[in-house]
């Protein structure tokens, strides 16, 4: 068996300007493989493009299938399953709604509904709101929301973007075991973040991207140790990679 | 005016209010899953009473060739749209099913056309051939412009309706028709005189907004359509189609137009336009609501029942004129009381 996400030569255009360009990545099955950079690198772009949210140029292959040219539904559908970095989570609508919705490409298999307990007992918070609307939820329980509403789709590719952006360290931290402990259910992890020190010490594999290209890539151990990602990256110095 | 006059009129206003209430659900939830205003939904309102109208003359009702034709319209854009993407035997498979199904419809309801069978099978056909309407627009005029802004999806529903009323006379000609009532008993409280008809349209009304309160608030569907209008994005992350969702509201509506049109049917003798007018004042609720807010378009609407009656007993020359002059301050309420937010497009 080959790689679960295969990426070859991507291209994401708006208008004129190519915010992702000629990226080739891999992601290898049960692994978590993180993507860091600066702000406005193209990682959030690059997501969109591989959930089908925005058109591109260039090869997608999940599970062996060319998935470039399917909808948005279709991927999910085929068990890539997006976390957006604006969660988009619905605010009039309960925490047990999301989760059913979660499971909606799912309607038709069996063990919903153990799948449900199992993403309550990952997220306790959760079970305790179940019946709170989503607007109402804090930044931390919103993530996890969003979190939970993605694992209800039985995803073989889970695509989480900055999961912890705007939240307080603490809960940066229990985000992140979470997200460690859903490696051993066999599920390959696609990482973006901007916290990089956090994402290399969970990942097996990272790239780094700048201005819409792949810089660096390799093992998270070979990359945390790399000078100009610690420079960079870890906060031990100033200035983007490629400028040095 | 006396106080039995007075109830009279709040009975009759609380009727058509009732109806009106049902066009204004159709409405909010078409423009909140989709967007489009539903324009055509007083014709669907009257295909649906002169559908039940053919079957109780022992017709067989325009309907099934208007249904026919749209089906096999509907699979050819299907099949077209499939092969364009490459999908060889899917786009067979999603021609059949859209095709498949309103014909099937249609065929049966050709059968029962001649054959006098219970009222509540003719209502039900009449229901299911004028729902299938609801999809097949969808299908063919509003899903290839599904993401076109609100002002072009609205001035298309404006069309639509145009050409629905132009079908309509093609296919039930320029005669009106009235359906029996469900029952001519009556009976007194006091000085009023209570029909059983009113009650039944009230009753079956307060049924239907119950069903469709269950429908979102229980089913997976519903919810699902539910999460297509609060957030298109995240719906489709968990894979809700649009156009899924697109098509299942335009069903439902179109269901609920066409079950108005049952309940008005035995109250005023409908014409192929007589809809549109109908349709209005259910917008008119559902303005009163914000287009957004059920029960305020529930409520909004009874109102606009209330005050047509009670207009057409003191000033009946200006009752419609009444009516639709309430938009005015109902527009200005609604522009303080809402803060305003572009829509994101």
């Amino acid at each position: 068996m080959g790689p679960l996400l295969q990426v070859e030569d991507l291209s994401v255009a708006y208008g004129n300007v190519e915010a992702v360009r000629d990226v080739s990545l891999t992601a290898a099955r049960g692994r978590i493989v993180t993507v860091i950079g600066p702000n406005g690198a193209g990682k959030t772009t690059l997501l969109a493009a591989l959930m089908g949210v925005l058109p591109s140029r260039g090869g997608i292959r999940h599970d062996g299938v060319d998935v470039a040219r399917l909808a948005i539904e279709e991927r999910v559908a085929r068990g890539i399953v997006l976390v957006p970095e604006k969660r988009e989570l619905f605010a009039t609508m309960s925490v047990d709604d999301h989760l059913a919705l979660g499971a909606f490409a799912r309607r038709r298999e069996r063990g919903i509904d153990a799948l449900r307990a199992e993403v309550y007992r990952r997220f306790p918070r959760l079970l305790e709101r179940r019946r709170q609307l989503a607007g109402t939820l804090s930044g931390g329980e919103r993530q996890m929301l969003a979190l939970g509403r993605g694992l209800m789709a039985r995803p073989a590719l889970l695509m989480l973007d900055e999961p912890s952006l705007g939240l307080a360290p603490r809960v940066v931290r229990d985000i992140f075991t979470i997200i460690a402990a859903l490696r051993d259910t066999g599920v390959t992890i696609l990482l973006v973040e901007q916290n990089a020190r956090a994402a290399l010490a969970i990942a097996d594999y990272g790239y780094v991207l700048e201005t819409g290209r792949v810089v660096l890539e390799g093992d998270s151990a070979t990359l945390a140790a790399d000078a100009r990602v610690a420079a960079t990256y870890l906060g031990r110095g100033h200035g983007a990679m490629t400028a040095g | 005016m006396d106080l039995s006059i007075a109830a009279l009129l709040a009975q009759d206003g609380i009727t058509n209010g009732a109806i009106y209430a049902l066009l204004a659900l159709a409405l909010v939830m078409v423009f909140a899953v989709t967007r489009v205003i539903l324009v055509p939904s007083g014709e669907l309102l009257t295909i649906g009473a002169l559908t039940l109208a053919a079957f109780d003359q022992g017709h067989v009702p325009g309907t099934v060739r208007l249904v026919a034709g749209a089906a096999v319209l509907a699979g050819v854009i299907e099949a077209v749209r499939r092969a364009r993407r490459g999908e060889g035997r899917r786009a067979l498979a999603g021609a059949a099913l859209w095709a498949g199904i309103p014909l099937a419809l249609a065929a049966l309801a050709a059968w029962m056309g001649p054959r006098k069978l219970p009222l509540a099978a003719e209502v039900a056909m009449a229901l299911a051939l004028t729902g299938a309407l609801g999809p097949l627009t969808w299908k063919i005029v509003f899903e290839p412009i599904a993401d076109a802004s609100v002002l072009v999806l609205l001035i298309v529903a404006v069309a639509v309706h145009f050409v629905l009323t132009g079908l309509a006379l093609y296919f039930f000609g320029a005669e009106g028709s009235r359906t029996p009532p469900f029952s001519s008993a009556s009976f007194d409280i006091g000085a009023l005189r209570v029909s059983v008809q009113s009650l039944l349209v009230l009753a079956t009304s307060a049924l239907a907004i119950a069903a469709l309160a269950l429908f979102f608030g229980r089913t997976l569907y519903g919810k699902a359509l539910h999460a297509t209008s609060v957030n298109r994005l995240g719906a489709r992350l968990c894979g809700i189609s649009p156009d899924f969702a697109g098509a299942l509201s335009f069903a439902l509506a179109a269901v609920l137009c066409a079950f108005c049109g049952v309940l008005i049917g035995p109250i005023t003798t409908l014409y192929y336009d007589s809809g549109f007018i109908i349709s209005l004042k259910g917008f008119v609720g559902a303005i009163i609501g914000g287009l957004a807010s059920y029960p305020l378009a529930a409520a909004g609407s009874l109102f606009v029942g209330l005050i047509e009656a009670f207009s057409s007993f003191w000033a009946s020359a200006y009752k419609e004129v009444i009516v639709f002059t309430l938009i005015i301050p109902v527009l200005l309420w609604r522009s303080l009381v809402t803060h305003h937010h572009e829509e994101d497009e």
